[in-house]
């Protein structure tokens, strides 16, 4: 459906016969004997906020210095708008960063930090007055614009550096994890500013954090990243709800899992034995039988009760709870299983604990369960 | 730091500034002394300042020592930048070793070696190609720039590395050719380390006496070659009084560094309160 | 000043200003290396190789006072001449020999002497006050912008037989006869002690200043002394301090001429002094290079390792 809308608003979604802005294609980079980034591809859409997510290391930061033009790639290529950047030095390419530490010029004032990058344009003085007093608008900074940067809070700085970066139009932001310097109240708020802000310009960003928050509450689709390599590339639902991997399962907020045989495959289930017991799945998914398979669950989508009843049927184990962590609008209960595995839930405290009777706590017998809807199928 | 000196160490830096600064404040206690010999009071008097004043090789002397210390800390501030911007941001080029061995070795080559080898450089060439043929002015300046680039080069790429290349990075991704990134960014960012690199060439240059002493040639009497021929013979008054007058000239250069300095801090504190506020 | 060097970089007057000013741009990394490199190569690279080239000539009685290397004969023949009389001269002479050692020696001990006192001072600034620090710092940077040879010629006073603490020692009727101590080995090591002291301090003082304060809070937090902490946590950190300003004294110090010339009198032989009198008054230029070349040769493994050290410290960090 999606084909026939040339101008879809959201092209990421259903890619066939959609030009990709970005186009990376066998990307490599190594600084000695360590790789960086190892051999990706990758397409990314006008209009998209795209995070690049992973742990300190991944390669996260080299791919964007690749596209910023600042590291030179030992093999494969990046295109931006079809274009070839191999030769394009970082000066002339269509996209302008923000640096993880605004990199903001000292010896400038907030107007002329932001003029900068349109005077190596030659745009004229008039425009450049009337682009730069646009964007502090946007940014909300027009009564600073006379300051020094080290005049400035650490949020106004922020704003700068994105004014700084997108006042030149760049046909790609690269946004180097852009949120990591404010402290975690701003940090929230700013989030929500940013995609705002992003869909007014409708600039395509690419963003590099290591907040998986971040990275959901952002993105329109997003790459985990691990070892110079993209572990899994979708939508937050996607990469929450369908991690296909034990990394991203675990990655992603938090995974009990278990590894199993997979003994039924029929078109609208598997069935699959692990130690601990049967996990009934009823998503679609089809695996190969009798093919070694892991099986993933995120803790608040397992049901706990107490019970002293053992397991009867699949999606079902029964243990005892080993530590109680309160944690004020959840509980997390480990549960040992008579395997020995620790398996994590969490539940939300509806009540007051010291109201609550009835509540589960230390060395209690309890059962859990969960929808066969709710199993996660992980490749190794 | 929470924890505080020792008894030890705190004594330790008071001898340590007494050792420093007692011979200096004897020095000028002693210009102002009336006897001609230096040790023996004979009352306070100014009779060796106007004697210093009155002497035309001392003015000579002073001016010629001035002149090459303004033209060596220029050009030694230029070459020392540039030699300073190719090590540290550069990345490898050919002969970047010997290169990087060459501005180091000044730091610390005994001034006898320069001097020597400076000398019989000058009297080849002059042979050769008839060039420089007297030594003065030209011959002891060239000298000078050729160590003291060492130490602006020392200074350039310390501010430099401390700085990073992110500011440099910036300017680029906003469209800034390199050369323009150099002059908009690098070179304002270095303003500091440039003019502290001036000053270092400038006081190395005034103060060298080894070196000039081979490179001179006659009727080219720099200051410290002027004083060394006095007080070889031992002690003179009027030593003491033109100390008196250096010391009390690099004091306040000093002070007004000092001030300036302060007042910079003053106003990094204005600015950090100011953005203090910004927060809440 | 953006927009002030804008246009200008656009409208060249003619179109051959307009090449050199590309061609400056292409070719400016180029250039910014070249200039000081050349200088380098021309002007400290090349009088070691004259240098060298003259320690290996005879002395002569002509200006310049050495044979050349190479001579043209009449039938048109290179004769080269090389002789190592210099330095086989220079190992026999004793007087050479035991002033390369007693330079080392005086060299060395002084080194020591500036890393004992200088030490404990750099300690006693970087664990100052906030206020004092800087201070502090100023004052010990402050000798090192006045003049050298003015600073020497304080001892002189200092030090004489006539001089302030002679007097002063009399005076208080300590002693009756002035002790001598200008002119002689105590009046160097004093001298270049207080001359060198800066060069040891700031090293010192700007490698414990990066030092983490918590490590040594960290170590009083496990159960270490004071003394402890300095031993096994302060002192092995400051390791690259010390080897830089023993170096920055050292190497120097060698070959110092006016401190043993003003201070030592005739009484203590340093090379530095050597070579510059067997250069200046018995204008015999092969000897002194020879000399010179001698020096170098001692200094050539200290120098290696100080500009590894300083080397390390610019690249990365």
């Amino acid at each position: 459906m999606a084909a026939i809308d040339a101008f879809s608003d959201t092209p990421w979604l259903d890619p066939a016969g959609q030009k990709p802005l970005v186009q990376i294609k066998g990307l490599t980079k190594s600084f000695g004997a360590f790789t960086a980034i190892d051999n990706i591809d990758l397409d990314i859409y006008q209009g998209e906020l795209f995070c690049l997510l992973g742990g300190s290391g991944c390669g996260k930061s080299t791919l964007l210095r690749m596209l910023a033009g600042f590291e030179t790639p030992n093999g494969g290529e990046i295109l931006i708008d079809g274009v070839d950047m191999a030769h394009v030095p970082a000066y002339e390419r269509p996209t302008n960063m923000m640096f993880q530490s605004y990199a903001l010029f000292p010896h400038m004032t907030v107007e002329k930090n932001i003029a900068f990058g349109l005077q190596q344009d030659g745009v004229g003085k008039s425009e450049i007055k009337d682009r730069v007093h646009d964007i502090l608008t946007l940014v909300e900074l027009q009564d600073y614009k006379k300051r020094k940067p080290q005049q400035l809070s650490g949020g106004q700085r922020q704003r700068v550096a994105l004014a700084r970066a997108l006042v030149k139009q760049p046909k790609l932001l690269l946004l180097d994890e852009p949120l990591a310097a404010l402290d975690k109240k701003l940090r929230k708020q700013t989030q929500f500013e940013l995609a705002n802000i992003q869909e007014q310009v409708g600039v395509t960003f690419i963003v590099v954090t290591h907040d998986q928050e971040e990275a959901m509450t952002l993105s329109t689709r997003m790459a985990v990243m691990d070892a110079g390599r993209f572990k899994q590339i979708g939508t937050p639902t996607e990469i929450y709800e369908f991690p296909d991997s034990r990394f991203v399962a675990d990655f992603i907020g938090s995974a009990n899992i278990f590894e199993g045989r997979v003994v039924e495959d029929s078109a609208d289930h598997i069935l699959v034995t692990t130690e601990a017991c049967d996990v009934f799945i009823d998503h679609g998914q089809s695996v190969k039988i009798d093919s070694r398979i892991w099986v993933g669950l995120r803790p608040e989508k397992i049901r706990i009760e107490k019970s002293e009843a053992a397991a009867s049927g699949p999606n079902q184990i029964s243990g005892i709870v080993d530590d109680v962590g309160y944690l004020g609008e959840t509980s997390i209960y480990k549960v040992k299983l008579e395997s020995g595995q620790i398996v994590d839930v969490a539940a939300p405290n509806q009540m007051r604990p010291s109201s609550n009777s009835d509540r589960i706590t230390w060395d209690d017998k309890v059962l859990l369960s969960w929808e066969p809807s709710n199993a996660m199928l992980l490749s190794s | 730091m929470t924890q505080t000196r020792s008894r030890f160490l705190t004594v330790m830096l008071t001898l340590g500034l007494a050792f420093f600064y007692i011979p200096i404040l004897l020095l000028v206690i002693y210009s102002f002394n009336n006897s001609k010999l230096v040790p023996v009071w004979g009352g306070w008097s100014t009779r060796w300042y106007q004697e210093l004043f009155q002497s035309e090789e001392v003015w000579e002397a002073v001016l010629l020592s001035l002149q090459i210390a303004v033209v060596n800390a220029t050009f030694a501030t230029l070459l020392g930048t540039l030699a300073g911007l190719a090590m540290v941001r550069f990345g490898g080029f050919r002969g970047r070793t010997l290169f990087g061995g060459m501005l180091v070795a000044p730091l610390v080559m005994p001034e006898v070696i320069t001097g020597l080898s400076l000398l019989v450089f000058f009297i080849s060439l002059s042979e050769l190609i008839g060039w420089p043929s007297q030594r003065g002015f030209t011959t002891i300046t060239i000298a000078h720039i050729t160590f003291s680039m060492a130490f602006v080069a020392v200074t350039v790429q310390a501010r430099l590395t401390g700085m990073g290349q992110t500011l440099e990075e910036a300017a680029a991704d906003l469209g800034a050719k390199p050369f323009k990134v150099l002059t908009a960014i690098t070179i304002p960012r270095l303003t500091p380390a440039l003019i502290s690199g001036w000053l270092l060439a400038f006081t190395l240059s005034l103060d060298d006496l080894v070196i000039a002493s081979f490179v001179t040639g006659p009727g080219s009497t720099t200051l410290p070659i002027l004083i060394f021929s006095r007080i070889r013979l031992g002690l003179r008054p009027d030593i003491n009084a033109m100390a008196t007058i250096m010391i009390i000239a690099i004091s306040i250069c000093v002070a007004i560094a000092a001030i300036l300095i302060f007042r910079q801090q003053q106003a990094e504190l204005r600015d950090q309160q100011m953005a203090f506020k910004e927060e809440g | 000043m953006t927009d002030a060097t804008q246009p200008s970089e656009k409208l060249p007057a003619s179109s051959w200003m307009r090449d050199l000013a590309r061609r400056a741009q292409e070719n400016w990394r180029l250039i910014v290396i070249a200039i000081p490199f050349v200088w380098l190569l021309f002007f400290f690279l090349a009088p070691f190789f004259i240098v060298a080239k003259i320690s290996l000539a005879e002395l002569a009685i002509a200006s310049p006072p050495f044979t050349r290397m190479m001579e043209w004969s009449n039938n048109g023949i290179v004769t080269i001449r090389i002789v190592f009389d210099n330095f086989a001269y220079i190992i026999d002479d004793p007087l050479y020999f035991d002033t390369y050692l007693n330079s080392i020696k005086i060299s060395a001990s002084a080194t020591l002497l500036c890393l004992l006192l200088g030490y404990p001072i750099a300690y006693a600034i970087v664990r100052s006050g906030p206020v004092a620090k800087p201070i502090f710092l100023f004052l010990i940077i402050l000798p090192f912008w006045t003049s050298f040879l003015l600073r020497v010629y304080a001892w002189m006073g200092l030090l004489a037989d006539q001089g302030t603490i002679n007097n002063l020692l009399i005076g208080l009727g300590l002693i009756d006869e002035p002790i001598r101590m200008l002119y002689t080995e105590f009046a160097v090591y004093v001298g270049i002690v207080y001359t060198y002291m800066p060069f040891m301090i700031l090293p010192l003082y700007a490698n414990m200043e990066r030092l983490d304060g918590s490590l040594n809070e960290a170590a009083a937090d496990l159960g270490a002394r004071q003394t402890t902490t300095f031993f096994r946590i302060t002192l092995p950190l400051t390791k690259p301090g010390i080897i830089a300003g023993s170096l920055l004294v050292f190497i120097p110090a060698t070959g110092e001429y006016v401190v043993p010339d003003l201070l030592g009198g005739g009484n203590v032989q340093m090379i530095g002094r050597v070579l510059f009198n067997e250069f200046s008054r018995n204008s015999d230029w092969p000897v002194a290079s020879a000399v010179a070349i001698m020096l170098l040769f001692f200094l050539v493994v200290p120098m290696m390792i100080f500009q590894y050290f300083q080397g390390k410290s610019s690249e990365v960090r």
